[in-house]
């Protein structure tokens, strides 16, 4: 590996973009394929360019056979994001364990008493309402949303931002009844149902989950599940249509 | 911070501070095999290391070659797996298979 590519891997992470490394085993020459251009040796290969693209979008490393050399893909995407609306009892054990996981937490809450670093070490938080927060962020497919305030005022346009958006996953958390009410809420703010649907509610797989730390390993578990059954999804070769 | 940022940044560190600096990659891997493709190891030319490419069974192979590497400044492929007697003896007990891109940073 060169130093240059050391380099331009470092940048890609600072700045959240993807990028895959494609090294041919024999000599290792190396080219850095990035979703708009590519760089180096190998960069004028159609063939290398499209395979290391199809791995960034599974998010899947692979070595693969262009013509007769063997090439290995190196994909690094951005790690996934999880975006706590709430910084509430649970969200205090749902940080921690999600940057374990390496997700790049951030924490957000309007309410002073809640939104403290000293709560919440090691995680980004902001004191914000979440739309306005969101719109600072950017939303993105390796962004997840989780809202956990139980209070309407705080949540509501939290999860009304986040189906606007193409997170991949949305959990609210509350019980049948607090989402069913939430429902008729956010359909009277323009939510279609088939919207509404994208909302994991009551959020978390149902492994009996009681105390901050057990419901929060059961948003974990669901986020992890929707992740990869996304991944396994794009990763499956296409039907050909008839 | 994830392990592939953990392992580039202190290659960066060691390069920047003048040491000859090795990575070690997980290329293909069949059956079980505990450390997922792209995996990587860092090796310094004090056989220092960062990151992983197994749970630990072939690692101490891999720096071997690792230093190698840095010595000749030639990349190198390496079979792990339960049918390789070498592999066998530096024990990848989790009876899986994988072959390991090891090469030098210029």
């Amino acid at each position: 590996m060169k130093s240059e590519t050391l380099a331009a891997l470092q940048e890609a992470r600072t700045k959240r973009r993807a990028v895959v490394l494609a090294t041919r085993l024999s000599d290792a020459a190396e080219t850095l394929v990035y979703p708009d251009r590519a760089e180096g040796e190998l960069a004028s290969d159609a063939a290398l360019v499209s395979a290391a693209r199809r791995a960034m979008g599974i998010g899947r490393s692979e070595t693969v056979d262009i013509g007769d050399q063997k090439i290995f893909l190196n994909v690094y995407v951005p790690p996934a994001r999880l975006i706590i609306v709430g910084a509430v009892h649970i969200a205090q054990s749902l940080a921690p364990m999600a940057s374990l996981l390496d997700f790049d937490v951030t924490v957000i809450d309007p309410r002073r008493a809640f939104a403290t670093d000293d709560r919440f070490p090691g995680v980004k938080v902001m004191q914000e309402w979440a739309d306005e927060a969101f719109e600072k962020i950017g939303l993105d497919a390796s962004t997840a949303v989780v809202t956990l305030t139980h209070d309407p005022k705080l949540d509501d346009p939290a999860l009304e931002a986040a189906l606007k958006s193409d997170v991949f996953y949305i959990g609210a958390l509350g019980s049948k009844r607090t989402h069913a009410k939430r429902k008729e809420r956010l359909a009277e703010a323009g939510i279609t149902d088939e919207q509404f649907a994208r909302i994991h509610g009551p959020v978390g797989l149902n492994i009996g989950a009681k105390s901050p730390a057990e419901i929060a390993v059961s948003i974990l578990g669901q986020i992890i599940e929707v992740r990869a059954r996304r991944l396994e999804a794009l990763a499956a070769p296409k039907v050909a249509a008839a | 911070m994830s392990d592939a940022l953990e392992v580039l940044d202190q290659v960066g560190k060691w390069k920047a501070s003048g040491k000859g600096v090795a990575v070690a990659t997980v290329i293909t891997t069949w059956g079980s095999s505990p450390r997922p493709v792209g995996s990587q190891l860092a090796v310094d030319d004090t056989g220092a290391m960062v990151g992983s490419v197994s749970g630990g069974c072939i690692e101490g192979a891999v720096v071997k070659e690792a230093l190698a590497s840095i010595a000749d400044g030639k990349p190198r492929l390496l079979d792990f797996g339960v049918t390789d007697e070498q592999a066998w003896d530096v024990g990848l007990a989790c009876g899986g298979k994988v072959q390991v891109f090891v090469e030098k940073v210029k």
